[in-house]
């Protein structure tokens, strides 16, 4: 078995955006509690700043403890020159998930695959640990996102990239209405690749009602999670996602009455008079494992 | 009228003899006599003639002006043009705008200082060695117990007061003229005006008698001066203390608010202190959340306060208010307008000698500049050993109250906050019950029953040496601060036993 | 590394560092350093600089460098930068994380 530093199957509620020049956030990143930590080589550092955040990233990812965290970069798109460049100093310094910005066609998601490929062999890094995920960020990559979804077996999962997306589609972002096409597409090419679906970032950091409309929109819609910029939107997004009381206390009740049916012997499991469909339990499952990892401390 | 002889047990009966008539009735009215007839003095010289004041005499202070204090400068610029030399000086605390009294140490008017805090050029030129005799530091508590039992004796108290009557009845505010300055209470003057042996107040705002509310009664002062400036309003009080928007102050304010709930002291009826920092400030608005959630009053909260805590009072969670300090505007109008908001002294605050109100607090936050293995607490000197704070209330809290919650970050910028042994102990780990960081919780092993508390709630608790190499995983081992071996301050406890002492800082070049 | 023209890396901010490497043909690497946490840091932060200069083959050069507060990992990441911005090249051999 090869040793990947990924894991497919995580919980991916929050992915905190770090600007990759800026030494102080990256420090601090690890405290908030954030699922997934995504370093920013691409828009949050200046042009002529791209060789020394390379370098800042590089000596963080190796030096620093980010605990049991997913470790996300977020490159420059390949065809900029860059972007390889990037590939070159984050691969060795044992990020666990590359995330590639602007992806239009399931080409461009091969075409990083190869340089990474490439690198993980360079560097004696067993070809394939190193982990993919995709931003979406075009009208045309929302119409390719089952294609952009299945290209590569190191994929995680497919994000929304929403600035790009509605300047693209000649319109601003306002109550959520714009994005329910994109959302939904990506969503289903997530699923059917067997994927994560990560939402886009929300800009307005002191608006906390708009904020959670629309966690709650996502959440509603299947979304795993969404990308945050500020640490102070973590915990109600964590919050958004822990189940109720009620859905838990159902879901620990379908829970038992499979183990009593698996004790039986009996392949049929019922509560309350009413069959277990194999959806129900998955949903059951699903449930609480949210519920647990909402209550687990992370002991480091 | 019998003969003195006649009367049974007379030598038993205090009395002063047999009654000899009285002096004129006076007969002008009372707006008339309190024109003629006052304490009102024509200027500082002559009222610092007027107390009898002489060389190596204890003059004394209080700091509810904060950095906007004008009243040091000016006594101090006057009494070295009248000559003196080889004074006291006494003052609750001493801020950055007192740097004009290195000229005055310098040329010998000024011998001695004891304070509860320092900071600024004054601070650094005394932590290089300014001072002969060195600093002593004491908490609010232990100068409220020290003045009262005569180790800290005061010759002449000089008050600002921003309200204040032709008699002296003084006070940080007034309710019936719209004063230009206000400082809110004037808890820590009290103890001066009750234990000078003379009492000066100085005012920019004669107003008419009897202003009431005061915070000194007229018994305690002799001489009143109205000065154009006493100080500076901008810098006494900012209009509104702001809750932090930093999200590593706000992680630390609500896992603090956590601990306090699951250690068990967030009940209906509890009484909280917390201090204006960052995090200790925001926890304010974590429990007030906790508070609307659970249904729950708090009985009194007490201490410096701020306009959270008192708008938390207008909002009816908070049913009593004992305000020693008053931090911002809105602390200091809540003060005025607020019947329940009440006005208390240092000694009612936190006296080492008397039943003080900080004995019946449940909780309070505090902040830190370093913690360390035992516990022990400094808000005294910076991480380069030079100082740079005030003790405050810290012991006297900390001691008091049933949980003493310390916060602070783990590390600030490269410099860890959780060390070996701290630069100065200030608040010995005795009295130190938990410390909450951004990267984690650590419990005084003395209690353990709330470290098992706070893991049943789910809060993952450290040992402080966890903590500890947490700090130095990500910084590194920080080098020794240089000192010399010549003492510059001396740092009581509140029961004025000396905890530590501050050594002067070497600035020599390494070997 | 052959140094070409004077360069810089970092910034003054907070937790950051800000490098600035002068060619010298001798001498050596004369190091100015000043520090926000210099008693603390002072010597580790003048260690990891040279440690680091020397990895990359300088050999001689005037450095200076204003600290405030970095991380070992930051003050690396600054010098690698501005000793490649000074030679006029690209990083092509990045270690890989043990």
């Amino acid at each position: 078995m090869m040793e990947k530093r990924y894991a497919k199957d995580r919980l991916r509620r929050s992915m905190m955006f770090v600007p990759g020049n800026n030494p102080g956030m990256i420090a601090d990143a690890r405290i908030y509690g954030a699922d997934c930590l995504m370093f920013d080589l691409e828009d949050s550092v200046a042009y002529t700043e791209k060789d020394a955040a390379r370098f800042l990233v590089h000596n963080a990812l190796k030096t620093l403890d980010f605990g049991k965290k997913e470790i996300v970069v977020r490159i420059n798109d390949l065809s900029s020159g860059l972007g390889i460049r990037d590939l070159e100093a984050i691969i060795p310094a044992g990020v666990h998930v590359v995330r590639l910005p602007k992806t239009d066609s399931a080409q461009d998601v091969i075409d990083c695959e190869k340089e990474i490929a490439r690198i993980e062999a360079e560097h004696g890094i067993p070809v394939g640990a190193t982990g993919m995920m995709a931003a979406i960020e075009s009208a045309g990559g929302v119409l390719n996102a089952r294609e952009i979804a299945q290209a590569s077996g190191r994929l995680i999962g497919i994000a929304l990239g929403a600035e790009d997306y509605v300047t693209d589609l000649k319109t601003t972002r306002s109550d959520g209405i714009e994005l329910l096409f994109a959302r939904s597409m990506i969503l289903n090419a997530a699923r059917s690749a067997g994927i994560a679906a990560l939402d886009t970032v929300y800009s307005d950091v002191n608006n906390e009602e708009g904020f959670l409309e629309e966690v709650n929109l996502i959440r509603k819609l299947g979304f795993d999670g969404k990308s945050v910029i500020n640490p102070r939107q973590i915990e109600p997004l964590h919050h958004t996602f822990v189940p109720s009381e009620k859905d838990l206390k159902k879901a620990y009740a379908i829970m038992d009455a499979i183990a009593e049916a698996n004790a039986r012997g009996s392949g049929v499991a019922s509560l309350n008079g009413k069959m277990i469909d194999k959806p129900v339990v998955i949903r059951a499952q699903r449930l609480i494992a949210l519920a647990e990892a909402d209550n687990t401390v992370e002991e480091e | 009228m019998d003969d003195l002889k006649n009367i049974p047990h007379i030598e038993e009966i205090n009395h002063r003899g047999l009654f000899a008539g009285v002096p004129p009735k006076h007969t002008a009215t009372f707006q008339e006599r309190t024109a003629s007839q006052n304490k009102v003095l024509p200027s500082l010289e002559a009222a610092i003639r007027a107390t009898g004041l002489q060389d190596g005499m204890t003059i004394s202070f209080h700091h509810h002006f904060r950095g906007g204090d004008h009243v040091v400068n000016q006594v101090v610029d006057a009494l070295a043009r009248m000559g003196y030399k080889n004074l006291t000086l006494a003052a609750s605390s001493l801020a950055a705008v007192h740097a004009p009294l290195i000229q005055h140490i310098k040329n010998g008017v000024i011998t001695h200082i004891e304070t509860s805090g320092l900071r600024g050029d004054l601070a650094e030129e005394i932590s290089r060695g300014l001072m002969d005799c060195p600093v002593v530091f004491r908490s609010h508590g232990g100068r409220a117990a020290a003045i009262r039992s005569g180790e800290l004796h005061i010759d002449v108290a000089f008050l600002g007061a921003p309200s204040c009557d032709p008699y002296g009845n003084a006070n940080g505010y007034s309710r019936d003229e719209d004063d230009a300055i206000a400082c809110g209470s004037m808890g820590y003057a009290r103890t001066d005006a009750k234990y000078a042996d003379k009492v000066v107040i100085l005012t920019n705002h004669l107003v008419r008698y009897p202003n009431a509310p005061w915070a000194i009664p007229e018994y305690d002062v002799d001489y009143i001066v109205v000065m154009e400036d006493i100080g500076d309003p901008k810098g006494i009080m900012s209009g509104a203390t702001r809750y932090t928007k930093n999200p590593k102050e706000l992680l630390i304010a609500q896992t603090a608010a956590q601990v306090i709930d699951a250690a068990g002291y967030f009940y209906d009826g509890f009484s909280m202190q917390m201090g204006s920092g960052g995090a200790s400030l925001a926890a304010a608005r974590f429990l007030r959340q906790m508070m609307l959630d659970k249904g729950i009053h708090c009985r009194f909260a007490l201490g410096g306060i701020t306009g959270q805590i008192a708008a938390m009072h207008e909002e009816g969670l908070i049913d009593r208010i004992l305000d020693v300090q008053s931090f911002d505007l809105d602390a200091a109008l809540s003060l005025r307008k607020n019947r329940f908001h009440h006005q208390i002294g240092a000694t009612y605050y936190a006296s080492f000698l008397s039943a003080a109100a900080v004995d019946q607090l449940d909780f309070v936050i505090l902040s830190a500049l370093e913690i360390d293995t035992s516990f022990n607490v400094n808000v005294l000197t910076g991480s380069d050993g030079v100082i740079r704070g005030a003790i405050g209330g810290h012991p006297d809290t900390a001691a008091g109250a049933s949980l003493s919650v310390v916060v602070a970050p783990l590390t600030r910028g490269r410099i860890p906050t959780i060390i070996d042994r701290v630069n100065t102990i200030v608040t010995p780990g005795d009295v130190v019950d938990v410390v909450v960081t951004d990267q984690g919780v650590a419990v005084n092993p003395r209690r353990p029953e709330i470290a098992k508390k706070l893991r049943r709630a789910g809060i993952h608790v450290y040992t402080i040496q966890e903590l500890k190499d947490k700090a130095e995983a990500l910084v590194g081992r920080p080098d020794p601060i240089r000192y010399t071996g010549r003492v510059v301050g001396v740092v009581l406890y509140r029961d004025n036993t000396i905890i530590d002492t501050i050594h002067q800082i070497d600035e020599g070049p390494t070997e | 590394m052959d140094l070409v023209k004077t360069a810089m890396a970092g910034t003054m901010e907070s937790g950051d560092i800000m490098v600035t490497i002068e060619p010298r043909t001798a001498g050596g690497i004369t190091l100015d350093l000043t520090s926000s946490v210099m008693q603390q840091y002072g010597r580790r932060i003048e260690e990891v600089i040279r440690e680091t200069l020397g990895e990359l083959a300088v050999e001689n050069a005037a450095v200076s460098a204003v600290d405030k507060g970095a991380l070992d990992c930051t003050v690396r990441a600054r010098v690698s930068a501005a000793a490649f911005r000074c030679a006029q090249a690209e990083n092509d051999h990045w270690e890989v994380r043990k």
